[in-house]
Formats: structure tokens, sequence, C-alpha cells
């Protein structure tokens, strides 16, 4: 009986305070609904405010960028950057749908019409401008070395070039493919590189010494970083620059356009500061500039 | 399609060093499962204990398991399996010798893995050599060992050889997991590299991947509908 009404009060808790949520958006701006906001008739943006749906493509495994945590919902700055499209299109938070989109299937969900937008710390590069066009960028991640606290051997990628350190990434990852020409052997790149499906299990290797050091865009070693309880540091300087994009359907340029002056318009309005210090903020608390949208 | 052309050495390499994870976990899971076998059999009850343990741990765990406790237990224990540094066979896999040790690790969780298999196909073996064979060889005086060597396990590799080349091929398709445990360029790590790194389409990479396999597996399994055609009329 006790945990019964235990339980009841939690569920009128949790109730009112949705309720209480909801009434916050709705302060903020989300009022305008679907009527208020009007679109070129026949645009993307049209489409999507009518059906007030959109369907976002984002990582469910990458901390502070886009996480599924327990209670289903992911959760990180391209997140919020879907959501603050949303909110421009005049749909709800809660009526953005969110489907996996792991690296490997990025420009399928789009081509396929399985998501309308898709923000996955997508690396925006010519090969991939071939299939799907990108707005943005809206974040300029780099690429970084992590390394056991102990360890001041490795300064850089050039550490690699002598031949005796290893290093780990993930495979079918940018970064898995750029660290390859810093290795004494870039064509047979297995004596030095080991590849897995996921950072942990590189952290783990780090961690048995079989690799000397991890690396990838240095938001998520920054994540590793602070949860290590200072086993691992980050060293030398970010030597590449991934200008994370938003990756829209090939052709259509108007919601490019409407995407791209979105987040010039949130870079100064505070929302794209605030997506960033709620989030990826907990890593890195710089909040970076917004970098300038690329209209190629 | 134009993939499969401009990335051939890639695809080359894939397959070159899937076949070497292939033939050295082969060797091993057929010495190995040949032992589990013999113990499962032999008269000191010890001996079958711990080949029944080896099988049914093994055929019942999933591979990625196994997998995942060579690259990650066997380190934790202070192994990086460096008895497999032979400095002859090194020399041809070249793979063995590197500092990373994942190769090794991936050869031995195959090995291991497929030889629980390779023991249950060669004890069908053994159980269809009639055990009159036996009987007679001990009535003659033969040992145990001389039993298995001169006797058994001569008429039983020929009734086994069909089922252990089924367990060889699923070893060849399962050795597609071990680009997920560190072994960098083989023919499924690539394919996953080709896609999402360099964003090639995945329809055509993965048809490139499949011939790779296909090009191990299809001549593995006309070999041995031809061996057992050949009993068959032997047979007969």
């Amino acid at each position: 009986m006790r945990i019964t009404r235990v339980a009841a009060v939690a569920a009128v808790a949790a109730l009112a305070l949705t309720v209480a949520a909801c009434g916050g958006d709705g302060g903020d701006g989300d009022d305008t609904g679907s009527g208020s906001k009007t679109f070129e008739a026949g645009s993307t943006m049209e489409r999507l405010n009518k059906a007030q749906k959109i369907i976002v493509g984002t990582k469910f495994d990458q901390p502070g960028f886009g996480l599924k945590g327990l209670d289903n919902k992911p959760a990180g700055f391209d997140v919020e950057i879907g959501k603050i499209i949303a909110d421009e299109l005049g749909i709800a938070a809660d009526k953005v749908e969110y489907i996996e989109a792991p690296s490997a299937v990025r420009e399928e969900v789009l081509e396929q019409g399985k998501a309308d937008i898709v923000v996955a710390t997508y690396t925006i590069n010519d090969k991939r401008k071939e299939r799907i066009d990108f707005a943005g960028p809206y974040y300029i991640a780099g690429q970084h070395i992590m390394v056991r606290s102990d360890d001041s051997s490795i300064t850089g990628p050039d550490s690699f070039k002598a031949g005796d350190k290893k290093v780990c990434s993930v495979q079918g990852s940018t970064p898995g493919d750029n660290i390859k020409k810093y290795l004494a052997n870039p064509a047979s790149p297995g004596a030095q590189l080991v590849l897995f499906d996921g950072y942990q299990k590189c952290v783990d290797a780090l961690t048995n010494k079989q690799v000397d050091a991890v690396t990838t865009d240095n938001v998520i070693l920054l994540g590793y970083v602070a949860k290590s309880e200072g086993k691992f540091k980050l060293t030398g300087e970010k030597f590449t620059e991934e200008p994370y994009g938003i990756g829209v359907k090939k052709g259509d340029t108007a919601f490019r356009e409407f995407v791209n002056a979105t987040l010039e318009k949130i870079y100064t309005d505070g929302r794209y500061a605030k997506a960033w210090q709620d989030t990826a903020g907990k890593f890195d608390s710089t909040v970076p500039q917004g970098p300038a949208v690329n209209r190629y | 399609m134009s993939v499969l052309v401009d990335h051939l050495d890639v695809f080359v390499g894939g397959f070159w060093l899937t076949f070497q994870l292939c033939i050295l976990s082969a060797i091993g899971a057929l010495v190995v499962g040949t032992l589990v076998a013999v113990m499962r059999i032999s008269p000191i009850p010890p001996l079958r204990w711990i080949g029944t343990a080896y099988v049914t741990v093994f055929r019942n765990s999933p591979l990625t398991i196994v997998m995942f406790f060579a690259a990650f237990g066997l380190p934790a224990l202070g192994s990086n399996a460096d008895f497999l540094r032979v400095p002859g066979l090194s020399s041809v896999f070249s793979r063995l010798s590197i500092d990373l040790p994942y190769f090794r690790f991936a050869v031995i969780a195959l090995a291991l893995y497929t030889a629980a298999f390779v023991c249950e196909a060669i004890r069908s073996g053994i159980n269809a050599v009639s055990p009159g064979q036996a009987e007679a060889a001990r009535a003659i005086g033969l040992t145990f060992g001389q039993n298995l060597r001169y006797v058994v396990l001569p008429q039983a590799w020929k009734s086994a050889i069909v089922p252990l080349g089924s367990v060889i091929i699923a070893m060849i398709k399962n050795s597609a997991l071990a680009g997920f445990f560190g072994v960098v360029g083989d023919l499924s790590n690539s394919g996953i590299n080709l896609t999402s790194a360099l964003g090639e389409p995945i329809i055509p990479v993965f048809i490139g991947v499949s011939i790779g396999y296909l090009v191990m597996t299809v001549p593995l399994g006309m070999l041995l509908d031809r061996v057992e055609r050949r009993r068959a009329v032997a047979a007969r």
C-alpha cells in the first residue's frame, strides 16, 4: 500500500513538473504555434510546418552531442541544434522525432527521406557533398590526442612517425582515417593503428597499455578526460579542423539557406551559447564562437 | 560499382589478411579440436571432464564474447599472446609479429571457438567407426594411443571430413567479427572504413566484401562435394 502511495505521489509530482516545463517553454516563444509562421509555398519548410513534425537524424552514442540516455531520449548539443531548427519551423520540441544516424548511414537516411535533417557530429567534406548538402558549419571540432597522464613521450601526431607508438580510434571514422598519414607506414596501418567499433574499447586498450594514445575529435576526448579522474590527458594541439555541418537532402537549396539563416540568428541571440552550456559545455566550458556559415 | 575498381587494393589487402587469419585459425582449431576430441573419448575420467567442459563452454558462448575475452581479458591477465610470435611463421604471416596484439588475439579466439565444433565433428566421425574395430585393436594388444593412431582416427577422419568442412566454412564467415575487435584492414573492417570514413556507397562495397568471402568459401564447399561423392562411390 505504502509503495503505491509513494509511486502515486511521485507520478503526480512528475506530471506537475512536466506541465510546468511545458508552460515555461511556451513563455519562451513556442506559443507562436503552427499557424503563425508562414513559409514559401511548396518549400520543405512549409511541408514540415504543415505536418508539425520533423525527423532529426542524430547519434545515440556521442556524449555531449547526441547520447541516448536511460529516459530513451537523445540529449546533447546536436540534439539542441535540431530542436532550435524545429522551433524556427514552428514545431514544438516534443514533436521532434529522432532516428539514429550512425556514421555509416548518414547519407542514406537523407537520401531515402528517413530524416529531414541530420545533425550528428557530421564533418563537412567534398566527398559527402556529392550525395547530400550541408548547412553550417555550426561548430569547428578538431582532432586531438589523448594519452595516459604519466606519458610525456607523445606531443602530437608527429610522435607516431617513429613507428614505436600505437594509437587507437574508431573504425569508419574521419579521425581514424586522418591519423593514417602520420604513421610510419601509412599504406599498412595495422602495425600501429587499432580500430574498434566504439571509443570505450579504445579507452580500455589505453588503460591496459595495448595502445599509447587514442585519437578523435576533441569534444569526444574531453568527455573521457572528464570521466577519467586524472588518468588521461590531452596532449599537443588540435591538428585538424572538422567543421560540423547539418545534412539536408541534396539540392534543397531553400531549406539549406533557411538552416543557415537560423544558425546566424542563434549565434547572436544567446540560444547557441545556451545550447552549448547545457550540453557539451559540461566537458568544455569555453563557449565556442559560432563559425561563419558556408554558402557554397 | 566503380568503387570496386577504384579501391581494388583495399579489397585485395582485406582479402589477404582475412585469408591469413583463417589459415592460422583453421590450423589452431584442427589441432586443439583433435586434442579435445581425444580427451573426450579417453579412458581417464578427469581428461574426459575437461574435454566436455571445454566443448560446453566454447560451443555455447557467442563468438563475440569469446573475441571480447581474447581482446580485453588476455591483456588484463597480462598476456599479449606473444607465444604466437613464432619466428618462421611470423615471416609468412607478418601480422603475427607486430606489437599490436589484436591479430593474435583474433587467431586465438577464432581457433578456440572453432575447436569446440571441430571436436564434435571428429567425435561424430569416431562414433561412425564400428565399435568392433576398436575392440579388435584392443584385443590384439594395441594401447589406447596406438588404437587411435592406427585404427580409429584414420577411419574417423574419413567420415568427419564433410562436417569438418562445414565447420571451417562457418569459421571463415565468423572471421568477419575480427574487424570489430581491433584487426585493422581485414575484409569486414575495410568495408566499414570505405563506407563510413570515405563515404563510398554501401551496397557496392558490401558486394565486394561478399565476393571476398565467397572466393574463400565456395571453392572449399565444391571440394567437399567432390570428396563426398568420391566417398559415396567408394562405399558402394
